[in-house]
């Protein structure tokens, strides 16, 4: 793929996800963020780390799926703007909702499940957020950078049921975000599990031509 | 004994004006003069205008929440669920005609026309803390008279212990009543109940306007309850039938999740609700969070129906 096209991409990510930023920013100044304004921003911060993280999880079975490349050039963007939306998120809440009442924090923190949920899906994205860069890949070697990145998914995981354990009965849309993610990790899984049937084939395939080469 | 008679509010927890006007400021920044006109506290009524005296001992002297914020922040599972629907979807209940049977074990069982329903008492406007179990709060001036008026006509028999509330079930008036596609909803009618002294007490309001003004589709036309010292979702709206019992009703929260919604439900900053604490709460329009008060304030009138209670275990 051209150097352009990957810039392109890159631009419409960039702009997308400004967009709920911008979005929010204009309300506040227009004095529209509902009669809760805490609450409501609290909410759609959180909305947006969730499908931005969502998407960038997505862009490695994206490309399994339909065999492209481009998804992967996209892949930690979106993840840093995943972190740059829980950050806020988790600002609005310390500074915004709590006023930095410290014991009051940690006292949810401990007790009250679907907050310990999401500070561990917060606290996961810090380590890939400061390994993200190219240096960080070198230095930590790819293999080992790899697997660490596979936090991505626990923060996916911990960010979901954060979501599913604060909705109230009635809600629904907690559901799509954990249907999407149980998809995205069956296209993962169904990869890991075909490369291994395949592997496997290689290797007997392999015995089998060293066989008959010892033959004759 | 958990709840002490905690005074209601003092003068510090009224807002000066200079620190709301300060906040404000805060809030909107510079676009401070961009802003609509009639935004103020006192915003102007839209609706049917309806004349009550103020009832000054039962009303809190504090500012009003806005009118637009008291009418646009909802919770009304019958429209939808969340904050907004209410608003956006009200202009589909239909508050007349609308009838009120009041029935169960009383020796005057009656269906109230609500036009006479609103001849029935005078009306009184009162000044009332509304504390959602959520952990937020509004102060609304409410109109309405108290429902012991109404009950009393009905003559309680000597079994009635309880009152049950039923609110309308039409899902062409209620779109949050159609079946939705995961099935879920709570189990309509919405049903509430309060102890027969609960509902009997001067407290508990039977309420058909608000800000002046008949009450909003939004907020429970033509005619809901307020206890102010329980959970808002204790005082239940657009009500067509009140039925004396006496076993405990079954109640709608309380049937879709029990742990989380009793079915006394008083507001207490010492019991939490099992995913959040109750101790704080924010006041609609404020910006910091204030301390919960036991009963929202009403302990020196409410405490003595629960003396007997363990607020604990009877949440």
């Amino acid at each position: 793929m051209s150097r352009r096209v990957r810039l392109a991409l890159k631009g419409v990510v960039w702009g997308v996800c400004l967009v709920p930023l911008a979005t929010l920013v204009y309300w506040f100044a227009r004095d529209d963020l509902t009669a809760n304004p805490i609450s409501f921003v609290t909410t759609t911060l959180g909305d947006w780390t969730l499908r931005i993280l969502l998407a960038s999880l997505a862009m490695t079975p994206i490309r399994l799926v339909l065999g492209v490349s481009w998804p992967i050039t996209l892949r930690r963007l979106l993840g840093l703007f995943a972190f740059f939306y829980v950050c806020l998120h988790g600002s609005v809440w310390i500074v915004l909702d709590f006023f930095f009442d410290w014991p009051r924090m940690w006292e949810d923190i401990l007790k009250r499940p679907y907050i310990t949920m999401g500070m561990l899906g917060l606290l996961s994205l810090i380590p890939l957020a400061a390994t993200s860069t190219a240096g960080m890949i070198k230095r930590l070697g790819a293999r080992r950078w790899r697997r660490l990145h596979r936090l991505a998914y626990l923060a996916g995981v911990a960010g979901s049921i954060h979501f599913l354990w604060l909705a109230k009965v009635g809600r629904t849309d907690q559901y799509w975000y954990v249907a999407t993610l149980a998809l995205l990790l069956a296209i993962r899984l169904g990869d890991v599990a075909l490369r291994a049937v395949r592997r496997r084939r290689e290797r007997r395939g392999a015995r089998v031509a060293t066989a008959s080469i010892r033959m004759p | 004994m958990l709840i002490s008679r905690a005074p209601r509010f003092t003068s510090n927890d009224i807002t000066d004006a200079k620190h709301y006007l300060t906040r404000r400021e805060w809030m909107l920044g510079a676009a401070a003069l961009t802003l609509l006109p009639g935004e103020s506290a006192a915003a102007t009524p839209q609706g049917e205008p309806l004349k009550a005296a103020r009832n000054d001992a039962q009303s809190l002297r504090e500012p009003a929440t806005k009118f637009e914020s008291a009418t646009t922040y909802n919770n009304f599972y019958e429209f939808g669920v969340n904050k907004p629907d209410p608003a956006r979807l009200a202009h589909t209940l239909k508050p007349r005609p609308w009838t009120v049977r009041v029935d169960g074990l009383v020796h005057k069982p009656k269906t109230h026309d609500i036009d006479d329903l609103l001849r029935l008492s005078p009306l009184e406007e009162r000044v009332y803390a509304l504390r959602c179990v959520e952990g937020w709060s509004m102060i609304i001036p409410w109109i309405g008279f108290p429902l012991a008026s109404l009950l009393k006509r009905a003559e309680p028999t000597g079994q009635a212990k309880y009152a049950e509330f039923t609110t309308l079930l039409d899902p062409s008036q209620f779109p949050g009543q159609r079946s939705s596609l995961f099935g879920f909803s709570l189990d309509w009618p919405y049903t509430e109940g309060l102890r027969l002294d609960e509902a009997l007490h001067p407290l508990t309001l039977l309420t058909v306007g608000m800000y002046g003004q008949v009450l909003p589709n939004q907020n429970g036309a033509p005619v809901r309850v307020v206890v102010p010292w329980k959970y808002g979702f204790k005082s239940a709206k657009s009500i067509v039938r009140i039925r004396l019992t006496s076993e405990q009703p079954a109640t709608a929260w309380n049937k879709a999740a029990p742990q989380e919604y009793g079915f006394y439900s008083n507001v207490n900053p010492a019991v939490d609700h099992p995913r959040w604490s109750q101790a704080t709460e924010r006041r609609i329009g404020e910006f910091r969070r204030r301390p919960t008060l036991p009963f929202n304030g009403y302990a020196d009138q409410v405490a003595p129906l629960y003396a007997s209670l363990d607020l604990k275990k009877y949440y």
